[in-house]
């Protein structure tokens, strides 16, 4: 019962979503009342979307299986928290979410967006309601997820195994928040565009949803990271994988909005700029959901892809992202640029990291683009894989991370690059003095590393000689000092602790890449080998029952160099139901850097035993959870609330994140 | 686009396989000769796997390209030696890393023409904008002259 309730839900959520579309359109001048209407349109399109998703979370909870989708995607015996992320582990599922989220934003709009001039609210809310309506229709017309199965069978016939793990739980639902957080962006660039009204106001109110979509989709990058590093089974952290390029390329539009959106609210420039990168984040967030459900380009992203839909999918990116790119030409002329600056400036500054994040797109685009495109115009085939983006990307990204430190020093309008420079000297001196250091200490192994090493303490001390130079640290009292660090701005800190965490990310990346340590070997029980210093001790094998696996379990000690022990498990496991294998690496983590272990297949009665050696690997995703912290502080300050309150002293409510 | 599907179809069956890459028996005993073996190894697709090197892949047909990389190199060939003979047999598509050719061409320029596009694009802008940027205008003289500059076309 309660999932043909779901199912109504849904409907009338997609009724609803189409109406406001109409009536928000064709009434946006009409004032507060059309705003109101449309307000309360959208929180109840969100009550509505979210008792269908929870009908579908109930089914796989109690395990229904007279709801095909949970036949198909869920097992009686798996446990609770994959019962409930199975929901998503599928195409009807994950469309369920994603429309979840987006109606959630929605609400979020309508909630807080009281203070917004009605006219916009009342576009930008209907734009989101085309959105839900799309998508909604999209879900109920080809991938309806209330199909029952009639007679209902005994069990169900579980879910990917390699999906049933805290990773999914977790990953889909951050990646999509970041996906579906830019539709905000979105939809203010089209009502700026209609009602023709973009000002630095404008930019103030765009800025905390960018923010916000900006730390989901940072954290949910990472987390999927983190994810195929453990999962996977050999230690690889990014592939380049088309699907992860999906992913990867709003977060870099969307950087570059966070910077261009900045320059907008302070100097009222950029604004053409700022509306086509609106437009396009969310378009290449479209285009991620767009790639992965087609079906073109595979990788272990798939479970959700079917090609068949595919068309319906790519009719429903052109009508969106074709409408709005037609808006934004027949428009765009029209808005007038403001806010003159000299070339060495912060906006100067801000305009070259939009040149080189927009270029890295586009690098990015292309590559994962052009085998499809190569392969249907020539019938050429050809592979564009991590050799080509690490070339790509990364000279893009040193120049980038050479000037970065620069940027938060410079003053608005003219500055002046000299004391800029001299403001960043130590900071400079000190990466220098580190990166030889360690590339003496270390050996080089990669002759990249010692200016990977530089960019990436470059970027870090950069960070804090920005702190250290507005707290006028060393030069007035070191008590002054402290309490003018603590009264900084909250934007002030976030500046400087996401430019950290990219230097951060950095050296991680750089440190495993050049000092990683690999050792493939055999081994009986008993045995042990040893790498980069550490003992591994093949203590025991033994099958052991999961809840709905078998395990081949291999158990280890590993000691470190000082001498301490730790034991770990290193299992290969068969799934019941599926009779799908997977691996789960022992991953035991020291400081920064990680011993990683895994189990390979029986070779002529002994075990083949993978060992990895990953120095300072955790600071690859530290550095994000430094990202995405500063994005949370950033939200906290005043002048970035959601909901931008005008100069009001009177405290407001925080959004519900 | 038939066999394409066929090997997608391959592929949902075989990504599930636990990823083991290189085993102990295929090593080579020269250090030099092994780690020449592993870096053309990353750079080497595997033919049935989704986006994964022969490297890091452990479908039958990675190991086959594994030991055949390793028998050409003991044989004498050079890197790019090897890199031309699996060319020859499979295809551009083997390579991760595609070379500069005609179909190419367009993909290895891509990001420079980008980059250099819109260097060109800023570079114009600033010179016209440094027109009105002379030195000695204030911010006040700046929006009066903007204002009288615009009026006429109004």
């Amino acid at each position: 019962m309660s999932i043909e309730l779901g199912h109504f839900a849904l409907i009338l959520a997609f009724a609803i979503a189409t109406i406001s579309t109409i009536g928000g359109y064709a009434f946006w001048r009409s004032g507060n009342r059309i705003a109101l209407v449309l307000s309360q349109g959208a929180i109840l399109q969100f009550i509505l979307v979210a008792v269908a998703f929870a009908a579908l979370i109930q089914a796989f909870v109690t395990s229904d299986f007279s709801l095909l989708l949970a036949v198909n995607n869920s097992h009686s015996l798996k446990p609770l928290i994959f019962k409930i992320s199975g929901v998503w582990g599928n195409h009807e599922g994950s469309m369920v979410l994603w429309i979840t989220i987006l109606v959630a934003f929605g609400a979020m709009v309508a909630a807080f967006g009281r203070r917004l001039p009605s006219d916009l609210l009342t576009l930008v809310l209907a734009t989101q309601s085309l959105l839900t309506a799309a998508f909604a229709g999209f879900t109920l017309f080809t991938s309806n997820p209330f199909a029952r199965v009639f007679p209902a069978p005994l069990e169900g016939k579980d879910l990917n195994p390699i999906l049933q793990d805290i990773g999914l739980a977790i990953h889909p639902p951050l990646l999509y928040a970041g996906y579906v957080g830019f539709s905000i962006c979105f939809s203010f660039a089209i009502a700026a565009l209609i009602s023709g009204r973009i000002d630095q106001a404008w930019a103030r109110w765009v800025r905390p949803w960018t923010m916000l979509s900006w730390t989901f989709l940072t954290l949910g990058i990472a987390m999927g990271s983190y994810w195929a590093y453990y999962e996977l089974g050999w230690g690889g952290w990014w592939f380049w994988d088309p699907v992860e390029n999906a992913s990867f390329m709003p977060w870099l539009a969307g950087t570059a909005l966070l910077h261009s959106a900045l320059v907008m609210e302070k100097r009222n420039a950029l604004k053409i700029w700022t509306v086509f990168l609106s437009i396009i984040t969310f378009s290449l967030s479209l285009l991620g959901t767009f790639l992965v459900r087609s079906g073109i380009l595979t990788s272990v992203h798939t479970f959700a892809s079917d090609p068949t839909r595919g068309m319906v999918i790519l009719s429903l990116l052109a009508l969106v992202i074709g409408g709005a790119f037609f808006l934004f030409a027949l428009r765009a002329a029209s808005l007038r640029q403001g806010g003159l600056f000299a070339p060495v400036s912060r906006e100067g500054a801000l305009i070259l990291n939009n040149l080189f994040l927009a270029t890295a797109v586009g690098a990015v685009l292309v590559g994962t683009l052009y085998p499809l495109v190569l392969d249907a115009l020539v019938g050429t085939t050809i592979s564009v894989g991590a050799p080509f983006f690490n070339l790509t990307f990364g000279a893009l990204m040193a120049p980038l991370l050479l000037v970065l430190p620069f940027g938060p020093m410079l003053a608005w309008k003219r500055a002046d690059i000299v004391s800029a420079a001299q403001r960043l000297i130590g900071a400079a001196a000190l990466a220098v003095f580190l990166a030889i250091l360690i590339s003496a200490l270390g050996g080089v192994s990669i002759s990249l590393a010692p200016i990977g090493l530089l960019l990436g303490f470059w970027v870090a001390f950069g960070a804090i000689a920005e702190l250290v130079e507005r707290s006028r640290l060393g030069r007035i009292p070191l008590g002054e000092s402290m309490r003018r660090l603590i009264g900084l701005p909250r934007t002030a800190w976030s500046t400087a602790i996401a430019h950290f965490g990219i230097g951060v990310t950095v050296l991680g990346i750089v440190a495993t890449t050049a000092w990683e340590t690999e050792l493939v070997t055999t081994l009986n029980p008993g045995e042990s080998a040893e790498l980069s210093g550490y003992t591994v001790k093949f203590d025991s094998f033994d099958q052991v029952p999961g809840p709905n696996y078998i395990a081949d379990e291999g158990r280890f000690t590993i000691v470190a160099p000082g001498g301490s022990t730790r034991k770990t498990i290193a299992d290969r496991r068969t799934y019941v139901a599926s009779g799908i294998p997977t691996t789960e690496a022992a991953i035991e983590t020291y400081g920064f850097s990680q011993v990683y272990l895994q189990l390979g297949e029986p070779l002529e009665n002994t075990h083949v035993v993978r060992i990895w050696h990953k120095p300072y690997i955790t600071l690859i995703w530290l550095g994000t959870i430094l990202m995405a912290l500063a994005g949370v502080l950033s939200l906290t300050d005043r002048k970035q609330r959601i909901g931008a309150p005008r100069r009001a002293a009177r405290p407001v409510a925080e959004p519900a994140e | 686009m038939n066999w394409l599907r066929g090997i997608l179809i391959a592929l949902t069956i075989l990504v599930a396989v636990p990823s083991l890459a290189v085993s102990p028996d295929e090593i080579l005993s020269d250090p030099v000769l092994e780690q020449r073996a592993r870096d053309i190894s990353t750079g080497l697709r595997c033919l049935v796997c989704q986006n994964q090197s022969i490297d890091d892949s452990d479908a039958d047909l990675a190991k086959d390209l594994r030991v055949l990389v390793r028998e050409r190199l003991v044989a004498g060939d050079s890197d790019d030696a090897v890199r031309q003979f699996l060319v020859d047999r499979y295809g551009e598509y083997v390579l991760l890393n595609p070379r500069v050719n005609n179909h190419t061409l367009l993909l290895w320029i891509a990001a420079p023409v980008l980059l250099i596009g819109g260097l060109l694009t800023l570079w114009v802008t600033n010179r016209r904008r440094r027109v009105v940027m002379e030195p000695g205008l204030s911010a006040e003289e700046q929006s009066a002259l903007d204002s009288l500059r615009d009026e006429p076309k109004l």
